[in-house]
């Protein structure tokens, strides 16, 4: 093969690369005063995959996600969605600080299901499902309404529309928020513990209806969990973070089945009981 | 009994201009609480900062003296207002100064989950404000609304000092002309401040009742 071609080639698979990757974080750094929660971090995701999250607390799962949601600025380094800079915005050649403007448009493609659901107790059900589609995406009620009680049934929730959020159980309210992000179709949908505040009796349910998404949408899924079965079964690729850092990554199988490092082993040692 | 029919119809034209400052004051109050409210958690320093020195200012001094100075210092710098309209403009700047503080801490008081979720759904900030935050910081506020109203009821008695012919000037009027109605005037006096403060009262309770229902627990 001579050179050109060679050099033409690498050049495409770059160009591939950044053309695929939906997320990608690149070298970001995120201290807390002086707690330097994460190191450097490097990690790609391509549309539709579904990457599962695991690692002891304090690892800094969270920190990830709530940065990609905007709820947490990077100290340095760029995180870019779509090929854009998510923190930042190109005036010419240069990266300068994001406004609310360019913000409000990067996160058209992004959603979040939290640990504590946060659902607007104000609201019906209903209402906390199509309140976002109707002023931020700018449906008609109607349109928002069929959408909305489309995807409450899915997640069998359709008998619930008029009621209020504090008349449901943990993993049902846990089920209305899930309802509540995929209404707005982003392109990467990310999920931090949704089932460790749920009685453990509810955790299934919850469960259920991600697997279910995963498998019915094209939906790309940053998944936080400390279920390890529920991350072999939904999972592409597990990631797993020590101290901030990306310890081993690769196939559910390799990561749950065949730890290489022994911090992982030992993590996930303590699952097996 | 008969001292007491002759006094009241003379008192109840007070009575209405009573109500008429009460009702002006209050929405003037309310106003002034939100915009001040929302301004003290503005994300540019100098509006909070402005806004501060006028609540601390209105807090920091009496309403009587306040009261005077819009009546007979402004004039001094050319602002004229009428008795009524003076009493208006100092019982409302003075309750939206504490009804700011309501609406303040009633903001604050919603869990930051609230604002994170709206974050997350794209909503502008104002959309996270007004469909997320208000709604549920509303509740919270009621109750400390209807109590500052009371309190405003109360201060209205002062605007007689500005030759506003309220309930307590009338009153004073009457126990000037014969001295024998003082206690009558001021049995009578008593019981209407008390009658128009009832329905503010039972309305507070109520509202305490009900102020964490549909509110998003921390
Ligand atoms: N807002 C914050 N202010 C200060 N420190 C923070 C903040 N958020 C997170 N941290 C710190 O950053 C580190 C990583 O936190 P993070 O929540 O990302 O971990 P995690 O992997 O999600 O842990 P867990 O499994 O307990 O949820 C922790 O040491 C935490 O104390
Ligand atoms: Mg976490």
């Amino acid at each position: 093969m001579s050179l050109g071609l060679m050099e033409k080639q690498l050049n495409n698979q770059q160009v591939a690369d950044q053309e695929q990757a939906l997320v990608k974080y690149e070298n970001v750094k995120k201290q807390f005063g002086d707690n330097e929660v994460l190191k450097g971090l490097n990690l790609a995701i391509q549309p539709g995959e579904k990457v599962a999250l695991i690692g002891p607390s304090g690892s800094g799962k969270t920190t990830i996600i709530r940065m990609l949601m905007t709820l947490e600025k990077p100290t340095s380094g760029v995180i870019t969605i779509g090929g854009e800079p998510l923190w930042h915005k190109k005036v010419g050649e240069k990266l300068v600080p994001a406004d609310e403007k360019h913000l409000r448009r990067l996160r058209t493609d992004i959603g979040m299901v939290f640990q504590h659901f946060n659902l607007f107790p104000h609201m019906t059900i209903l209402r906390n499902v199509t309140e976002a589609p109707i002023h931020v995406l700018g449906l008609s009620k109607e349109e928002a309404t069929e959408r909305a009680v489309d995807m409450l049934n899915k997640v069998g929730l359709g008998d619930k529309l008029d009621a209020y959020p504090e008349q449901l159980s943990g993993g049902q309210k846990q089920r209305v928020a899930i309802a509540r992000a995929v209404v707005m179709r982003p392109k990467v949908m990310l999920f931090d513990e949704v089932t460790s505040a749920l009685d453990p009796e509810l955790v299934g349910e919850v469960l259920q209806v991600i697997k279910d998404l995963a498998e019915e949408t094209d939906m790309a899924m940053i998944l936080v969990t400390h279920e390890m079965d529920f991350a072999r079964d939904v999972a592409d690729r597990v990631v797993f973070l020590h101290n901030g850092q990306i310890e081993e990554q690769g196939k559910p199988s390799e990561i749950l089945e065949n730890p290489k490092s022994e911090r992982l082993q030992s993590f996930l040692s303590r699952f097996l009981a | 009994m008969d001292t007491y029919k002759e006094i009241i119809p003379l008192i109840l034209p007070g009575l209405t201009i009573t109500l008429k400052v009460l009702v002006a004051s209050v929405a003037l109050a309310i106003s002034v609480a939100f915009v001040a409210g929302l301004a003290r958690l503005s994300r540019f320093a100098l509006v909070r900062k402005i806004t501060a020195v006028y609540v601390e200012l209105f807090r920091g001094t009496s309403l009587l003296v306040q009261l005077f100075w819009i009546f007979f210092a402004l004039p001094a710098f050319g602002i004229q207002f009428s008795p009524f309209l003076a009493s208006v403009v100092a019982l409302g700047l003075n309750y939206g100064a504490y009804g700011s503080e309501v609406v303040r801490s009633a903001i604050l008081a919603i869990p930051n989950g609230q604002t994170e979720a709206s974050i997350a759904l794209n909503m502008t900030r104002w959309q996270r404000m007004r469909l997320v935050i208000l709604p549920q910081a509303l509740r919270i506020m009621l109750p400390g609304f209807g109590n500052n109203a009371i309190e405003l009821l109360k201060g209205t008695s002062l605007v007689s000092l500005i030759t506003l012919t309220d309930l307590t000037y009338k009153g004073l009027i009457i126990q000037n002309n014969n001295l024998s109605y003082t206690f009558p005037v001021f049995v009578v006096l008593l019981l209407f401040y008390f009658i128009i403060a009832l329905p503010l009262i039972f309305g507070v309770r109520k509202l305490e009742k009900n102020a964490s229902r549909g509110v998003a627990k921390a």
